[in-house]
């Protein structure tokens, strides 16, 4: 009985799979899916070496240090990182002081509320506030934003496949749509106000070229020459920091976890197979 | 119950004497998972990963817990608690990345187990309510996850429990109301989270206990083996500690290695990116896809794309994910051979090799997009899946001539050792 009805069930279930396999099919080949203009020109990001690749992996201080002037001076005008703190910076090399005075001369200031009246009011960002945003609210970052609202950029990196090379590869990335493109789709122009740029998912983004000139931002002496990539990478590697601060204990943990566990396992082996010896040998 | 051969606990120490009298907690873990229990003396590795299941259930419930002190269940805050957590919690990213790569690996020392009972007809007399038992487990470990999916509250958190309580509103009638009793309201929110995290809280206790079960239920026939013959005699166990306490201590740790490199060097290997975006219920992801241990489940459920009459296809594929499996449940009444193992079953050895690649290609075809050629292929292989199960297994027991068994366990082990004087022979490899 159980067999008979399983059988059935099992006709049916398979049965109308391969019925709907063969419309699928039909459909396929009769009418080929159109490939869309995102599924050609899309590109995967390039290729970037860090010194936090791999397993043993580690941040260049003075990379997120040059990363962190590019957010500063470039990105912080329209993102937020809501997810970091000030006080975080001292990871980055800044000292005490220096991260003091890196809040106190912050651009934005930090929501706040008059103790004489109550009212709404703003202050200086002190060590241990969060990054103050630049927009009120969503309302406001998009009015002011051509209606696309700038992401927070705390945890951009972990967010999108490819994090730091998708961020050096989008920054990098603009340029004029090919003529080929137009020509193959002639509807998938650019719209006013929307810039080109084959890393974004869908071709056209909001942001206009945020790293448009070599020396854009000055980096301080006995550094790199403040070009587009390099402002890229480093701007790129400072948001792999602030997506993840914990890198480095996370790769120092990880090494000494492997070792203890390497030896005791290959201890656990030898016990394994010192209990076992007698139980392998012929009656 | 146990063989009458085996080891009887005996305390010497007075306190132990003076606890067995009063509760016999000490007596019933020595013949739990002690020297009491007589084992097979052939087990292989792959009957090593129910203890692993076991160790994955408790590093669940040890970082989850850890985890659930710095949570806020609120959809205003639970992504940024999650996120502080792993910034500013003392060692919270570890025990985040642990709870986390800790559910893949759960599942992937589960399905092991499945796929070990499979082959070797663990599922079969005496032992069906062990397998019944396990595949409870399996349903209750996937609510868990599902629900645990949904918690940090990101993109694919919302999404996911949008796409998977959509499931129930797919019933005809009382689908709807279903759903909308589900989460609390008509779309997933604080409602949803809160519930979710109270079960997510309850299930793995409830796991726990089931647990309890399947090793009761285990110890009354006692545990299978490679041959898939039964015990004989004294002859063919060996005492489950300290011979297979040392194999699952060795066991134990290829899988925390395994399960730390991941966990440390590539701990977001597995997630989906998305899920570092808080949830917006205005934005919906270009691709849902749920975590990958339920892949293959969701290319079956997708797998329908044609009304069957009256029923809509959306519908076909929620029963035939359902019935995908709870077609499990049945086994034990599908497969009617005597013979356990599949390496004495020739034809039944090649089907079953063919159903693992084939629920490997579902796995793959249920994180892929939704769009052709996957989808037709996802056709065959669910076609495929529902045959094996339904139609072929029963046909092969049925026909199939098995290959001749050995006389017993220890015959088994001495033609694989084979006869020498053993003093002067090296342990032979694996």
């Amino acid at each position: 009985m159980v067999r008979i009805g399983a059988f059935l069930v099992g006709l049916f279930f398979a049965g109308w799979l391969f019925i709907s396999f063969l419309i699928g099919a039909v459909a396929y080949v009769s009418e080929p899916p159109v490939p869309t203009v995102e599924h050609e020109f899309h590109k995967t990001p390039k290729h970037v070496a860090y010194s936090f690749d791999g397993p043993l992996g580690h941040y260049d201080k003075q990379q997120l240090q040059r990363g962190f002037q590019v957010f500063k001076e470039v990105c912080s005008a329209c993102h937020s990182l809501k997810f970091v703190a000030f006080r975080d910076l001292e990871a980055l090399g800044y000292n005490e002081a220096e991260v003091k005075a890196i809040a106190k001369q912050w651009a934005i200031k930090t929501p706040s509320v008059d103790p004489a009246t109550g009212e709404a009011s703003t202050r200086e960002p002190v060590p241990s506030d969060y990054f103050p945003k630049p927009f009120a609210n969503n309302v406001a970052a998009a009015a002011a934003n051509n209606n696309a609202i700038p992401p927070d950029l705390s945890l951009m990196t972990k967010a999108r496949h490819h994090g730091s090379a998708y961020v050096y590869s989008l920054l990098t990335g603009y340029q004029a749509q090919p003529a080929e493109l137009l020509k193959k789709f002639p509807d998938a122009k650019t719209p006013e106000g929307l810039h080109y740029n084959p890393y974004f998912a869908n071709l056209n983004l909001a942001m206009a070229p945020p790293l448009s000139a070599d020396g854009q931002v000055t980096y301080g002496p006995g550094q790199p020459k403040p070009t587009v990539d390099q402002m890229a990478q480093d701007v790129a590697a400072f948001l792999t920091w602030t997506a993840e601060p914990k890198l480095e204990n996370r790769h120092r943990a990880g090494l000494a976890t492997l070792i203890f566990l390497l030896i005791a396992t290959g201890l656990a082996y030898m016990s394994y197979q010192n209990i076992w010896a007698d139980k392998r040998k012929a009656a | 119950m146990s063989f009458p051969w085996a080891e009887q606990y005996t305390p010497k120490n007075p306190v132990m004497v003076w606890i067995d009298e009063k509760l016999p907690l000490p007596r019933l873990a020595y013949n739990a998972v002690g020297a009491g229990y007589p084992v097979p003396r052939n087990l292989n590795y792959f009957w090593n990963f129910g203890v692993l299941a076991g160790l994955a259930l408790m590093i669940q419930i040890v970082t989850g817990v850890i985890m659930a002190m710095h949570y806020g269940a609120n959809d205003l805050v639970a992504f940024s608690t999650v996120e502080q957590t792993m910034r500013d919690v003392n060692a919270g990213w570890l025990m985040r990345y642990a709870h986390a790569n800790g559910a893949s690996f759960f599942f992937i020392v589960v399905y092991l187990h499945i796929f070990r009972g499979l082959y070797f007809g663990s599922y079969k007399a005496p032992r069906e309510m062990v397998w019944l038992l396990g595949l409870v487990i399996f349903l209750l470990m996937m609510a868990t996850a599902f629900m645990g999916y949904v918690l940090p509250w990101g993109q694919m958190s919302y999404w996911g429990a949008k796409v998977i309580t959509g499931l129930f509103g797919a019933i005809p009638v009382v689908g709807e109301p279903i759903q909308t009793w589900l989460l609390g309201g008509f779309a997933p929110g604080n409602a949803s989270l809160n519930r979710f995290f109270s079960l997510h809280f309850l299930l793995p206790f409830v796991i726990a206990g089931v647990i309890i079960l399947h090793i009761w239920a285990l110890h009354i026939p006692g545990s299978s083996n490679p041959t898939g013959v039964e015990v004989k005699g004294p002859q063919d166990t060996v005492p489950f500690h300290p011979y297979y306490t040392a194999k699952d201590g060795f066991g134990a740790g290829v899988f925390l290695i395994a399960f730390c490199a991941l966990l440390f060097f590539a701990p977001n290997f597995l997630g989906h990116p998305d899920n570092y975006i808080e949830a917006n219920p205005l934005s919906t992801p270009a691709h849902i896809v749920p975590e990958w241990y339920f892949w293959p489940f969701y290319a079956i459920l997708r797998a329908f794309t044609v009304d069957f009459f009256f029923v809509p296809a959306k519908l076909l594929g929620v029963l035939a994910m359902f019935a995908s499996i709870l077609l499990l449940f049945f086994l034990p009444w599908l497969d009617t051979s005597p013979v356990r193992s599949g390496k004495y079953r020739p034809t039944f050895n090649k089907f079953f090799w063919i159903l693992v690649i084939d629920v490997l290609i579902l796995g793959w075809l249920g994180g892929a997009p939704a769009e052709e050629p996957f989808v037709m292929m996802s056709q065959v292989a669910a076609a495929y899946y529902f045959a094996h199960f339904l139609i072929i297994l029963p046909l092969i027991s049925r026909f199939e001539k098995p290959l001749p068994l050995p006389g017993s366990i220890t015959e088994a082990v001495l033609a694989k050792y084979g006869k020498t004087d053993g003093a002067t022979v090296a342990v032979p490899a694996e």
